[in-house]
């Protein structure tokens, strides 16, 4: 019998590799893992290479619009991009996937224009894409009560006989995203146990940035988070967060076994919140610069550009078409979000409940006439 | 059908929304093999199975958070939380994810969910087992929330909330659970869902409450008759939405309000139904509405609850007071 002591400095600093699953290094070089496997032609990493200059776009777009008054807040992925487009291609179309509030990386991955994402840190909703439409669900403030849906929605789809067909197409999975500051919360872990107990086809991707706000992951665990998965019985594998070679190849992989009917995997994306916690953090108030200088040195991008010019897979035409591409979606960012309306006032009344409440629309009706008073428009629920 | 108690008439409520669509789905803790703690579940699994009747690991965050999830898959799930004092661990997930997501969502994500809750006291427990929490859910937008009284609301008022595409906090008055026995016409057409009934009619005072005191209050009304005082007695059973015009128009005939639960007086479902008779009938009312109910203190011991749960006394004693200003 293995007995896992934890000692109580387990975890790795940055100047000290930890033990995790890595096909492709920092300096761009391919390597080998025993259990996971890259299988992946060039198209496919230079899509990726492609959606990680895009997703970085979006963040430095997002924050430029945040530090003009644009948006009221932003949370940044900066560092993260190959966790979450390694994580994106990794999912089927038919799998759902149920991100926290930084997953824009996967947004864009399962196709949801970045642009929606604006709303909600511009302040004129709180999301309300349709989740169906690209099988992604709304961003999740209150930290970690998703993994919860995901697993509920994983025991429906079990319930609906899409797991372990055999049929790729047909068969089905759940993500649930989350950091590791949410791993702390008790929502995660039950989550964990009603999974394993219903043998759920989720895959829960810990992106672990090493900072929740402030909180050093120290602060959150005594034991590395994937130790945790096989206590309740499932695997759990830890990942370079920063490889997106890596992280699709476990994706694929954890979600090829939920959809056969193998029950759930916790993966840890071992990555670091290169920014702030969001646009209204000060990070020097609590780490070190030397820190964020060595995970520099592990750019999750510019590794995938050194294996890709290594190979003669991209030309400078493909990266200078590339940035002009990135240069549109950020021209599109800024113009849909200086042109997204703000809401009408009574649409604020709109859908609180399916069947509508009496005493709602009367509050409804009720402030409409007050509006009325001052010759506003919004009275019309328009303007 | 022959005569059933509450326990029975919402086994078979149950059991007729089970046959009606097969998206209904039970979960909670012991709601399987053992029936449920109090066996309104009784017999559920057996006849449908342990994917339709789930026994959930005891974790109510967990129990509701998983709901959540099988309702964004197109189910449609009934939980049971055990006792009422037992849903405080899955309170987040109740207010910030079940109550909002359709506002979240702008109506894109529906949570046709109910969550059974046995509530109230009067059974002699330990601590947590009968407290009365309909303001905490009342409060929050985004819910529903509904009590009945008795078997033949139980029967339909279960099925109709399991029908309705919002969420439903629904109270089931556990101290009635295998009380009173009420025959259940199957044919008949019942009152809407959200909408309060009077119970007993009467010319000289309002008597309004809901779930367990609606049996007190009943009581309270027949000893009053020997005083020469006829109470009318109005069943809230929706108390998110409040359907007041049954009441108001009540108050407008009798001039006097009493309203009566077995929640903590202070900032409960009275002191709304208070504000709103007084702003709707204000000059039609000879007296102060006023409130009797449990004290503000946490629920006591169980040898104190008679002293603790306003009972036939307390009641009349409060109509009484509604007849001296």
């Amino acid at each position: 019998m293995t007995i896992l002591t934890g000692a109580p400095t387990a975890h790795e600093s940055a100047g000290c590799e930890p033990d995790y699953v890595q096909l492709l290094t920092p300096e761009g070089q391919r390597v080998e893992h025993d259990d996971y496997h890259f299988d992946g032609d060039d198209d496919l990493v230079r899509t990726f290479y492609r959606d990680m200059v895009l997703a970085r776009r979006v963040d430095t777009e997002a924050t430029a619009l945040q530090r003009h008054g644009e948006l009221g807040i932003w949370a940044q992925l900066l560092g993260q991009e190959a966790a979450q487009i390694g994580a994106g291609h990794g999912s089927r179309p038919q799998d759902f996937i149920f991100p926290t509030y930084r997953e824009h990386g996967v947004a864009l991955v399962r196709g949801l224009d970045p642009g929606r994402l604006l709303g909600l840190f511009r302040g004129v909703d709180h999301g309300g894409w349709d989740p169906a439409e690209h099988n992604f669900g709304l961003y999740t403030v209150v930290i970690g009560a998703q993994t919860l849906h995901a697993t509920g929605y994983a025991m429906g789809l079990t319930a609906d006989g899409l797991v372990g067909s055999g049929d790729v197409t047909r068969d089905a999975c759940t993500i649930a995203h989350f950091g590791d500051g949410a791993s702390s919360q008790g929502d995660v872990l039950e989550s964990f146990v009603f999974a394993a107990t219903y043998d759920a086809p989720v895959v829960f991707f810990c992106q672990n940035n090493q900072w929740a706000i402030s909180a050093p992951i120290e602060r959150q665990s005594r034991t590395p988070l994937h130790w945790r998965a096989p206590a309740f019985g499932f695997p759990g594998v830890r990942v370079d967060g920063n490889d997106v070679l890596a992280t699709y190849a476990v994706t694929r992989a954890a979600t090829d076994r939920a959809r056969a009917g193998e029950g759930p995997t916790f993966i840890e994306a071992y990555t670091y919140r290169m920014g702030a916690h969001t646009t209204t953090d000060d990070p020097t108030r609590y780490r070190s610069g030397a820190d964020v200088d060595a995970w520099r040195r592990k750019d999750p991008i510019a590794r995938v550009l050194a294996y890709l010019r290594s190979r003669d897979a991209v030309d400078d035409a493909f990266v200078a078409a590339l940035e002009a591409e990135a240069d549109d979606l950020g021209a599109h960012l800024r113009r849909q979000c200086r042109e997204m309306p703000d809401p009408s006032p009574l649409a604020m009344f709109d859908h609180v409940y399916a069947e509508a409440s009496p005493e709602v629309e009367a509050q409804r009706e009720g402030y409409a006439a007050y509006l009325a008073q001052f010759d506003l428009t919004g009275a019309e629920g328009e303007r | 059908m022959s005569k059933v108690t509450l326990a029975k008439a919402l086994n078979a409520g149950l059991r007729t929304a089970m046959e009606a669509d097969d998206k209904v789905v039970l979960m909670g803790e012991d709601v399987g093999r053992l029936g449920g703690v109090f066996r309104i579940t009784d017999g559920l699994q057996k006849d449908f199975g342990e994917r339709r009747v789930m026994d959930s690991p005891l974790a109510e965050s967990g129990i509701v958070g998983t709901a959540i999830g099988m309702a964004m898959r197109g189910y449609r799930p009934v939980v049971e939380i055990q006792f009422d004092g037992f849903v405080y661990p899955a309170y987040d997930q109740i207010v910030t994810q079940l109550a909002k997501m359709s506002y979240r969502s702008q109506g894109k994500v529906r949570l046709p969910v109910v969550i059974r809750i046995p509530f109230g006291g009067g059974i002699g427990a330990v601590e947590h087992h009968s407290e009365s929490p309909e303001a905490q859910f009342a409060h929050t937008p985004g819910l529903k929330v509904v009590a009945c009284s008795n078997p033949v609301d139980g029967y339909w008022m279960i099925q109709q909330a399991i029908a309705c595409d919002d969420p439903v906090i629904f109270l089931e008055p556990k101290r009635q659970y295998h009380g009173d026995k009420a025959e259940l016409d199957l044919d008949a057409t019942p009152d809407p869902l959200f909408t309060s009934t009077v119970v007993r009619r009467g010319e000289d005072v309002t008597l309004v409450t809901y779930g367990p005191m609606v049996r007190t209050a009943l009581a309270a009304a027949e000893a009053a008759v020997a005083d020469g005082r006829s109470i009318e007695v109005v069943d809230l059973r929706s108390l998110s939405p409040l359907d007041l015009g049954p009441v108001i128009a009540s108050a407008r005939r009798t001039g006097r309000v009493v309203v009566a639960h077995e929640a903590h007086v202070n900032l409960g479902l009275g002191a709304e139904v208070a504000a709103r008779v007084t702003e709707e009938c204000f000059y039609s009312l000879e007296a102060p509405v006023l409130r009797v109910g449990g004290f503000d203190t946490p629920y006591p011991a169980a040898r104190n609850e008679h002293h603790f749960l306003p009972d036939l006394d307390r009641v009349l004693d409060t109509v009484d007071r509604a007849f001296t200003f």
